[in-house]
């Protein structure tokens, strides 16, 4: 079987996440919960939205007035920095076919990053595996969201702090891109010219400022990075 | 709940729509039978690694530095999963040392 040995690959991949997305999902689940939206409606969002921090700001839009066109500005702002991730698998995605539609609408933050560094083991479908981890990553976030909403304020034992998962699993993902590439600026654009805009525009606001002011200075840096190559 | 549960489900239909929108908008602009620009695919090379750092940053925006406890915890667990890392190159490892030491200082230490 082609697919299980696909899913046999991508498995081991894919732990940190479920780590985070079950604690994560569950967290999002006892919220929404508690806001009156029952497991149910826990699932319907993470099958459908499937975005993490998208789904705890909508927490609030559905616990407040209805006001339609502001939860689509906000996701629009919230999410922006998917069309990052977008535009670096364009070459990625080219050859999957009938899977690629749902490798668009699953592409997260921490899929995108297991996607950027993950590589299919010898003999196996580099596009079956790819389908694996995305699929994976989204059953531990349906599941880990209806474990939340069944299980709301029942959980005994102390998981503040769970959520640096994420964080962690960026920087290693962040080291082991640091040593497969020579050229190190993209790397250090990426944290310095996120840190100046954090400090200039707050934490609520600095995503879609940090994403131009990236893009700018890489964009400065091409001639050199191409000149590098060719050598 | 605030609203009926038509309203919710306009608003859940919404944020699924707008989130897809973000995520497919690359793909929508440059389709397959074209030719990419080379500029979109500098970018494509360069952004995995420049957004790595952004996410890590997204992470930490939390983080206050001008007061206690100055981000000690944050910063002290990132720098443990950077020598983990260096050290034996596991990834679960690093992220399972690096999460049980935040958690074990944000519960126990830095309270």
């Amino acid at each position: 079987m082609k697919h299980k040995s696909a899913l046999r690959a991508a498995f081991p991949h894919t732990i940190p996440v479920m780590l985070g997305y079950l604690f994560l999902g569950a967290a999002f689940g006892i919220l929404l919960n508690s806001k009156g939206y029952g497991w149910g409606w826990a699932v319907l969002m993470s099958v459908f939205i499937y975005a993490g921090s998208m789904q705890f700001v909508a927490i609030g839009l559905l616990s407040g007035p209805f006001l339609p066109l502001q939860a689509a500005l906000m996701t629009l702002m919230v999410n922006a920095r998917h069309t990052f991730y977008g535009i670096s698998m364009l070459e990625k995605f080219k050859s999957m076919g009938r899977k690629k539609p749902y490798m668009v609408f699953s592409l997260t933050d921490e899929t995108f990053s297991l996607l950027c560094s993950a590589r299919a083991p010898e003999g196996v479908d580099e596009n079956r595996f790819r389908l694996w981890v995305s699929f994976l990553d989204q059953i531990y976030w349906i599941v880990g969201s209806a474990a939340g909403g069944l299980i709301g304020s029942l959980v005994s034992f102390n998981t503040k702090g769970i959520d640096f998962v994420m964080t962690a699993l960026f920087t290693v993902i962040f080291l082991e891109q640091w040593e497969n590439n020579r050229n190190h600026i993209p790397a250090l654009v990426g944290l310095g010219g996120s840190v100046l805009c954090l400090a200039e525009f707050g934490p609520g606001n600095f995503i879609l400022p940090s994403m131009v002011l990236i893009v700018a200075i890489l964009s400065l840096f091409r001639k050199a990075s191409e000149k590098e190559e060719t050598v | 709940m605030t609203m009926t549960s038509g309203q919710a489900l306009i608003l859940i239909f919404l944020i699924a729509l707008m989130t897809l929108f973000t995520r497919a908008l690359p793909f929508l602009l440059f389709p397959q039978g074209k030719e990419t620009p080379a500029f979109v695919r500098y970018l494509g090379k360069v952004l995995p690694c420049a957004v790595m750092g952004m996410l890590i940053i997204y992470c930490l925006k939390g983080v206050s530095v001008f007061s206690a406890p100055y981000g000690a915890p944050e910063l002290i667990s990132v720098a443990a999963v950077i020598l983990l890392h260096k050290w034996k190159h596991s990834t679960l490892l690093s992220i399972g040392g690096g999460t049980l030491l935040y958690m074990f200082f944000i519960q126990f230490v830095f309270i």
